[in-house]
């Protein structure tokens, strides 16, 4: 049940954000790859599997069972998403207001639609 | 091994003599010269003293590891062919260098034409002696590269770049050709190495492989060689400098073609498909090459087609897979070599000393050049095949071979015939080149007046004439044992019996020379009458154009289907682009369902706890709520999406990743405050009531499709989601990252240690990432230009200005602190105590939650809110941050403790810890991975201060641009601004 609703939430998460990445507006493409990156990294994240209470950091530093704690690597490679995403929004959106000042329109063609 | 050293030293020398010759000044004519002069003999005597060792089939070796996972290494081989061939290079390259040395201009960059020669000698050398097929493709390709570098010397020249591309697209695209036909033999050989593709000819030429892969070593072949129907780029090569013309264009990189066939012959030749089309290749180049020769205006274009034509001699006798023919090919090749060499150096001094190399202009020089018109006159009757000299011998060899029986067809039998003609027209073309320059009457309107050159310029000239005519008369004391030592190579033990004698009694070949040099006479003297008209060009060829069918083919290729392809499948809109990328994904995905099914898998449940449903009942109806609203309300959408952010949050801490969870929140609160920044500069866009009903046909249908699409990504993913996550987890690394973290890497917090440690060389990656993210924004935004309707305030901040501007007790600003009153102090006293809990965070980080980019980001947000709550002016005057600063020192510190493991020898990046005992606080951790994770912090806290800082500083530059432009509006900010 707990796995049904993380991957619903996964699928939720994607789902808005493919819908807003298909968006005419640059805004919308922003917060679109915002929740995108979070279903990513939820995704990367359960890679690991679900285990709740496991302990996050090594207790008996001496002998050490892996199978307690909760698996290290997905967690790494999230840390770092995270930053990065950050940036990437970052990047994008000093790009989209770039555009926005060079086009004089938030369209992500830099034009409106011809329609 | 120790008879290695001398050749790589053959094949490096010239490499770090182009490398010193490059880094000389521009003007140092004397001394690149010299250089390049001094390695070329040095390889040459290297070279020379191999002599013994190679004499009698041995074959010498030398090697270094290249891929040894792959079977290659890098490994050099000489044996007696490829010595000769050596020596070809390395002398004729120090007789280049030298005759150059007086032939360029001091006004050229000169060492840069010395380094561009000397890499190519290298790069010669190394196809020469490679021993393995693949290095050899690669050194072929690089002797591409440096003749289009060469050939574009004078890249002001447009004809020199014009005949450098051409000359390159066509190489290179043959060495591609070539590359793949040599993966096909390594494919049916089992190995790349050249001693072992040598010894089993046989079962390559019974493969079903073979005929592809002599196909495509063919295309590689010919086309360095300018066989027919390739040859159309060597005339335009000629636009190099002429040493380049006599070393890389007669001598050298165009024989590389020969050489390979020559290499490979004993694998490859034989069969009736090498000897239809090789020796009709051949045929076809040796008679158009020689026809288009006697018609050339331009001494050097004669040359260039009579090289064609040579090599196309050299081909076809390869093609007649007889050993004698490969004897007569071996010997042409440097017979060839030494008259051409010799001839473009005398053609570039007519040049050099008269102003130009237009045969009609040109005449009687002989009265002021009397020994180079007489060193010519003996190098083109060389050419010519007169008794006497060196082109003589091969050329009866060749007549022989001609005349000889291979395979019953019209071809064989009309071979003969052929040989004649090509001979007459040699004949014909030499005569022109000496009785067009050097007899007749007194030029008229030379550009210079002709004189004899300085005589270390002629010397190259001398020494080459003088070899001519030693081989020629002397065959058996000079050439005779290197050309067995080398014939011995290639053909082993089928070597036939030949002789070198220069009279062989009256016989066949020696009817087919008489005939062939009266009919070039004959042919010549009939000619006469054209050759006065000047026209440009061969009769009957004139038309036809190689370099205009390859432009056309270029053109159609890279121009007219490219653009069609792109009208076709291209957009420049972002949209479609998406929707197709998201479509493919989503199909790509399906694929393997659809093959295999999807089904739940059997790991035991993590325990359910309602409250999770709830949790994500919220963050779903955020996420949805962002979609919703983000196009007509942005903030709603911000604050939605901060919404599901948090939620995300929250479930790392639901399922044991506190990491995580303190990363996310905090890069929340960055995010959320980087996006307000940006709110402002967007478009107003206010939604008309009832819109949605008016939609049009198209909308409705373009938004239904992308619901569609969002769906089936969603409904996809958590497909994908729950069958993983039912699923046990096998075995990974990650249980290496556990038990090793605290014994190696001094940590308890396994992610930090990971990030720090085991993985540190990646996240030295991800913070150059972030540097270089920020320094991008950073100077985006120092021209940004934003749209005129969003220059003005805020319409909220005109009215508390107006309003301040209307009351004489206050100043303007004052309402919008008084707004900010209470926030702004809680958030300044606040500062100490964030920049506390950055500090506990960034130290507690390798053994609790925590770690650099967390502290990074809290010492960010520190910062940030003491600009929200003072405003950019106010805190800029009282604390000087310099972001650029934080990101290059934290760079530095990162890059250096990285370092400093190599003061231990150990590899970058490996961490050493220690525990040390402190005095009142007890146990310390103290390892270096601390120092590492403070330049991750550094770099954390600098990127982030610097994105938000370069956005929050807009607002004021464009209200200070917009009061100098706009004086009716009045100062706008103050404060508050960011």
């Amino acid at each position: 049940m707990t796995e049904l609703v993380f991957a619903l939430a996964v699928g939720i998460l994607t789902a808005s954000g493919v819908w807003l990445l298909l968006r005419p507006r640059t805004f919308q493409v922003i917060i679109g790859l915002s929740l995108l990156s979070y279903a990513v990294n939820l995704f990367i994240f359960g890679m690991g599997r679900l285990r709740v209470g496991a302990p996050p950091v090594l207790e008996n530093a001496e002998a050490v069972d892996p199978s307690l704690y909760a698996d290290p690597l997905p967690q790494a490679l999230v840390l770092t998403a995270i930053v990065i995403s950050f940036a990437m929004t970052a990047l994008f959106l000093v790009v989209l207001l770039a555009s926005r000042g060079l086009t004089g329109t938030d369209h992500v063609d830099g034009q409106e639609d011809p329609q | 091994m120790s008879s290695g050293m001398p050749l790589l030293a053959i094949v490096a020398l010239p490499f770090i003599g182009s490398l010193v010759a490059a880094f000389l000044r521009q003007d140092a004519r004397n001394g690149a010269a010299f250089l390049a002069g001094t390695v070329a003999l040095c390889a040459t005597i290297l070279t020379a003293v191999q002599y013994p060792a190679v004499h009698r089939g041995a074959v010498l070796r030398a090697g270094v590891e290249w891929i040894p996972t792959l079977g290659l290494d890098f490994t050099l081989r000489m044996d007696g062919f490829t010595w000769l061939f050596t020596m070809l290079v390395t002398g004729i390259g120090f007789l280049v260098a030298l005759y150059a040395r007086y032939y360029m201009s001091p006004s050229d960059p000169v060492p840069r034409f010395f380094a561009f020669l000397l890499a190519f000698m290298g790069a010669m050398l190394g196809i020469v002696l490679s021993g393995n097929l693949i290095q050899l493709v690669f050194f072929w390709e690089l002797t591409s590269l440096f003749s289009f570098l060469l050939i574009g010397y004078w890249h002001h020249n447009a004809s020199a770049r014009d005949g450098a591309r051409m000359a390159l697209t066509v190489t290179a695209t043959g060495g591609l050709c070539l590359l793949v036909g040599v993966l096909l033999i390594g494919h049916i050989v089992g190995s790349w190495d050249l001693d072992q593709v040598l010894s089993s000819g046989g079962k390559v030429r019974s493969s079903s492989l073979y005929l592809p892969a002599l196909i495509l070593v063919l295309l590689g072949a010919l086309t360095k060689s300018a066989q027919f129907p390739f040859h159309f780029w060597l005339p335009h090569a000629m636009a190099a400098p002429t040493p380049v013309s006599a070393y890389l264009h007669s001598a050298t990189m165009v024989k590389a073609g020969v050489f390979l066939l020559t290499l490979l012959w004993p694998v490859l030749s034989g069969t009736e498909a090498w000897f239809y089309i090789v020796v009709t290749a051949g045929l076809c180049t040796l008679v158009l090459g020689a026809y288009a020769a006697i018609f050339q205006q331009d001494l050097k274009g004669l040359l260039a087609y009579s090289t064609i034509s040579h090599l196309g001699l050299i081909t076809l006798l390869l093609g007649l897979s007889s050993p004698l023919a490969a004897v007569a090919a071996i010997f042409h090749t440097i017979n060839h070599a030494t008259f051409k060499a010799s001839l473009f150096m005398a053609a570039g001094i007519i040049d050099h000393e008269s102003g130009t190399r237009d045969i009609r202009r040109l005449s009687g020089l002989f009265r002021f050049m009397p020994i180079t018109a007489t060193l010519a006159m003996v190098a083109a009757a060389a050419m010519a095949g007169v008794p006497l000299l060196n082109g003589f011998l091969s050329k009866e060899m060749f007549f022989a071979e001609a005349a000889a029986f291979h395979i019953d067809s019209l071809l064989d039998h009309s071979l003969p015939y052929f040989a004649m003609l090509a001979s007459a027209f040699s004949v014909a073309y030499s005569l022109r080149f000496i009785h067009g320059v050097f007899f007749g009457p007194p030029p008229t309107d030379l550009p210079r007046t002709p004189h004899e050159p300085p005589h270390w310029m002629r010397f190259p000239v001398e020494f080459l004439v003088l070899a001519c005519l030693l081989v020629g008369i002397l065959p058996a004391m000079t050439i005779k044992p290197f050309l067995a030592s080398a014939v011995w190579a290639v053909l082993g033990p089928d070597t036939p019996p030949y002789s070198l004698a220069v009279w062989h009694g009256f016989n066949e070949p020696l009817l087919m020379s008489i005939i062939a040099l009266a009919g070039g006479i004959l042919l010549y003297w009939l000619l006469q009458r054209y050759f006065a008209k000047g026209i440009e060009g061969p009769p009957l060829m004139r038309r036809l154009k190689g370099q205009r069918i390859f432009e056309r083919i270029l053109v159609t290729l890279s121009w007219k289907w490219a653009r069609s392809l792109e009208r076709l499948f291209g957009t420049q809109r972002l949209q479609p682009q998406l929707r197709l990328l998201v479509g493919f994904a989503v199909l790509a995905a399906l694929w393997p369902l659809y093959r295999q099914g999807l089904e739940a898998g059997s790991r035991p449940s993590a325990a359910f706890d309602p409250a999770f449903l709830l949790l994500w009942i919220v963050g779903g109806l955020c996420a949805i709520g962002a979609a919703y609203q983000a196009k007509y309300h942005r903030l709603a959408a911000m604050v939605l999406l901060g919404g599901a952010g948090l939620v995300t949050c929250i479930t790392f801490v639901w399922f044991s990743a506190p990491d995580l969870a303190i990363t996310q929140l905090l890069v929340e609160i960055v995010t959320t405050v980087l996006i307000l920044l940006g709110l402002r500069w967007l478009p107003k866009r206010i939604e008309i009531v009832g819109e949605g009903l008016a939609l049009g046909l198209q909308a409705r249908v373009r938004r239904a499709r992308d619901l569609m699409l969002a769906l089936a990504a969603g409904t996809g993913m958590t497909l994908i989601v729950y069958a993983m996550l039912t699923r046990p987890l096998h075995d990974s690394i990650s249980r290496y990252f556990v038990e090793n973290a605290y014994a190696e890497g001094g940590g308890r917090n396994v992610v930090n240690v990971l990030l720090v440690d085991f993985r540190g060389f990646d996240t030295f990656g991800e913070i150059v990432v972030l540097a270089v993210v920020a320094i991008t924004v950073f100077s985006l935004l120092r021209r940004f230009r934003p749209a005129p309707e969003s220059v003005d305030a805020p319409e909220q901040q005109q009215v508390q200005d107006a309003y301040d501007r209307a009351r004489l007790d206050r100043a303007v600003g004052d309402t919008l602190a008084d707004y900010l009153t209470i926030p702004a102090t809680i958030m300044q006293w606040l500062f100490p105590v964030i920049i506390v809990v950055a500090i506990y965070l960034f130290l507690r980080g390798h053994d609790l939650p925590g770690g650099g980019f967390a502290a990074g980001v809290t010492m960010s947000i520190a910062l940030i809110l003491q600009y929200m709550a003072g405003g950019t002016r106010w805190i800029e005057a009282r604390l000087r941050v310099r972001p650029i600063s934080w990101i290059g020192l934290g760079l530095l510190c990162a890059a250096f403790t990285g370092m400093g493991a190599w003061l231990f020898s150990h590899p970058f990046l490996t961490s050493y810890f220690q525990y040390l005992e402190v005095p009142a606080i007890g146990k310390v951790p103290a390892a270096t991975a601390l120092l590492f994770d403070l330049g991750v912090f550094a770099v954390v806290v600098g990127a982030t201060v610097l994105i938000l800082i370069a956005l929050a500083h807009q607002s004021v530059r464009s209200s200070r641009t917009a009061r100098s432009s706009l004086s009716t509006v009045a100062p706008a900010l103050t404060k508050g601004d960011a």
